[in-house]
């Protein structure tokens, strides 16, 4: 699974992290999205297509 | 715009129907299956259409051709006395929203939020002291609903509670549906004065709390006073109103779901507590107005076009309830549901900046209020607890309980 973040769109909300937290973070300086992992393991897949629903930014895209 | 005056379009909002304080008033849960899209009719005559089906609800607030300005004609405005011109960032469409949103991003980000359990936890255990060694039976609402998001707002940005009479009051007056003009202009007024004197005290003497970093902001070029300001008020309003009506409406629905509170009381696994609260927020739904919008584009939806001009009301409360979204018995409370696809916080760029606060609060509430209280009950009977259908944001006015 390929994942990608668009970090303009991001309006911070936290919830890729709630969803996915060894993939997503948020920077300290400004809560916006950080990608700690684009190429996740099998294991987080679930968790990464959570995070990507119900992004409300629609700023996490899959490609699987 | 349509000016079609049928008898046949229905007035809104309506109040919830008798004996089922949780539920979304029937009318619009039958347009949901019927009509999805349809018009209804406000106060001042105007018709804006109201989306009702969560997937419509989820694509339009995520679309750009959809305004939240409420200075744009067409606006569907709940009120007489206008209503959300306090409400700073949240009235703004982008990119200014998002200039001044980001701003304020990095203290609600989700771990800087869970640095700050203990001090909720502590909150919460004291005002729970608080309530076992006073007075039964008890208003919960003003004894602990209020005061616990209120402390916390008030130490997230450095609001001296010793004043939370004056903001309390004040952030009723705003947001109260029935509130007149002159009263909520002059409460947004006395608001705006008092976190601008604020934010200048920050401004010499900066603290470890949000508006001091507001103020840092206003040093460093980025920010005005006015819109510094402008932040302060908003959080203030939008931070403690919400989740106090969460917690006394969420503790009403656990007594009259005793199976449900069960599971909550016995467990001390933090997912299982945390999947109940989304629950709770998809099935109650504090904003039982909806989201209003403005199309500033044509707009295909449902089978029909929404012209550039036309307001949109999109009823939250409703799409949470939605089979298509939540297949099992959507009109049930179910705390073991996996419901953290509700849009109980909205959707697209504006859904709610304080949502982990929000969560972890109410997280904290639950699972502590009913494990130290565990006989804890109401005094009165359920058809006797005055509910808001008179307010922007649902709740109780008052929860007499004892235990
Ligand atoms: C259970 C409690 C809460 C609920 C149900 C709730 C609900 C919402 C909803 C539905 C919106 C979107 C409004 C729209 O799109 O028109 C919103 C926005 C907002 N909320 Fe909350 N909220 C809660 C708690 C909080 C708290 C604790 C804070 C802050 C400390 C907060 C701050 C905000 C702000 C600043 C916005 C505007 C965001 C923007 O326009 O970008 N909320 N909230
Ligand atoms: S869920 Fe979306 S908007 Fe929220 S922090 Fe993650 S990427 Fe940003």
């Amino acid at each position: 699974m390929k994942v990608t973040i668009e970090q303009d769109r991001c309006i911070g909300t936290g919830q890729c992290v709630l969803a996915a937290s060894s993939v997503f973070d948020q920077r300290d300086e400004d809560g916006i999205v950080v990608l700690l992992d684009d190429n996740p393991p099998a294991d987080q897949a679930d968790g990464v297509r959570r995070a990507a629903m119900v992004c409300p930014a629609l700023a996490i895209r899959l490609a699987e | 715009m349509s000016t079609a005056a049928g008898p046949e379009i229905p007035d809104f909002p309506v109040a919830r129907a008798p004996g089922c304080p949780f539920d979304p008033p029937p009318v619009w849960q039958a347009l949901r299956n019927n009509a999805p899209v349809s018009k209804v009719r406000l106060w001042d005559g105007s018709t804006p259409w109201l989306v009702t089906r969560y997937a419509d609800q989820r694509a339009l607030l995520a679309d750009p051709r959809v305004s939240v300005d409420s200075g744009r004609p067409g606006y569907p405005h709940l009120s007489p006395h206008g209503g959300g011109s306090n409400l700073g960032f949240l009235r703004m469409d982008d990119p200014e929203h998002s200039r001044l949103r980001r701003l304020v991003t990095a203290p609600f980000a989700v771990k800087r939020i869970e640095a700050m359990r203990p001090m909720v936890q502590k909150i919460v255990d004291d005002l729970v002291d608080g309530l076992l060694t006073g007075p039964k039976p008890v208003d919960l609402v003003e004894a602990f609903a209020l005061p616990v998001p209120t402390l916390v707002i008030s130490e997230l940005l450095g609001v001296p509670y010793s004043d939370h009479q004056f903001f309390q009051e004040n952030s009723t007056a705003v947001i109260r549906r029935t509130a007149t003009m002159e009263e909520r202009t002059a409460a947004g007024r006395n608001l705006g004065e008092y976190l601008g004197e604020l934010v200048g005290r920050k401004l010499a003497e900066p603290r470890d709390d949000v508006l001091s970093e507001l103020a840092a902001r206003i040093k460093a070029g980025d920010l005005t006073h006015r819109e510094a300001t402008q932040i302060g008020v908003l959080l203030l309003i939008a931070g403690h109103e919400t989740t106090a009506n969460m917690i006394a409406l969420g503790t009403v629905a656990l007594m009259e779901h005793p199976n449900q509170l069960e599971l909550l009381r016995r467990t001390d696994d933090p997912h299982v507590v945390a999947t109940a609260v989304e629950e709770l927020l998809r099935y109650l739904h504090i904003t039982h107005n909806g989201m209003q919008r403005v199309a500033v584009d044509d707009i295909d939806i449902a089978g029909l076009t929404v012209h550039a001009g036309e307001g949109l009301l999109m009823l939250n409360e409703v799409g949470n309830r939605d089979p298509e979204a939540f297949p099992e018995a959507p009109d049930t409370l179910d705390i073991t549901r996996d419901a953290r696809h509700h849009i109980a916080f909205g959707f697209g760029v504006h859904q709610c900046l304080g949502q982990s606060l929000a969560r972890m609060e109410l997280q904290v509430v639950y699972s502590t209020l009913h494990r130290r209280i565990p006989t804890l009950r109401r005094a009165v009977g359920l058809d006797r607890i005055p509910f808001k259908h008179d307010a922007f944001i649902y709740g109780v006015h008052e929860l007499p309980v004892t235990w």
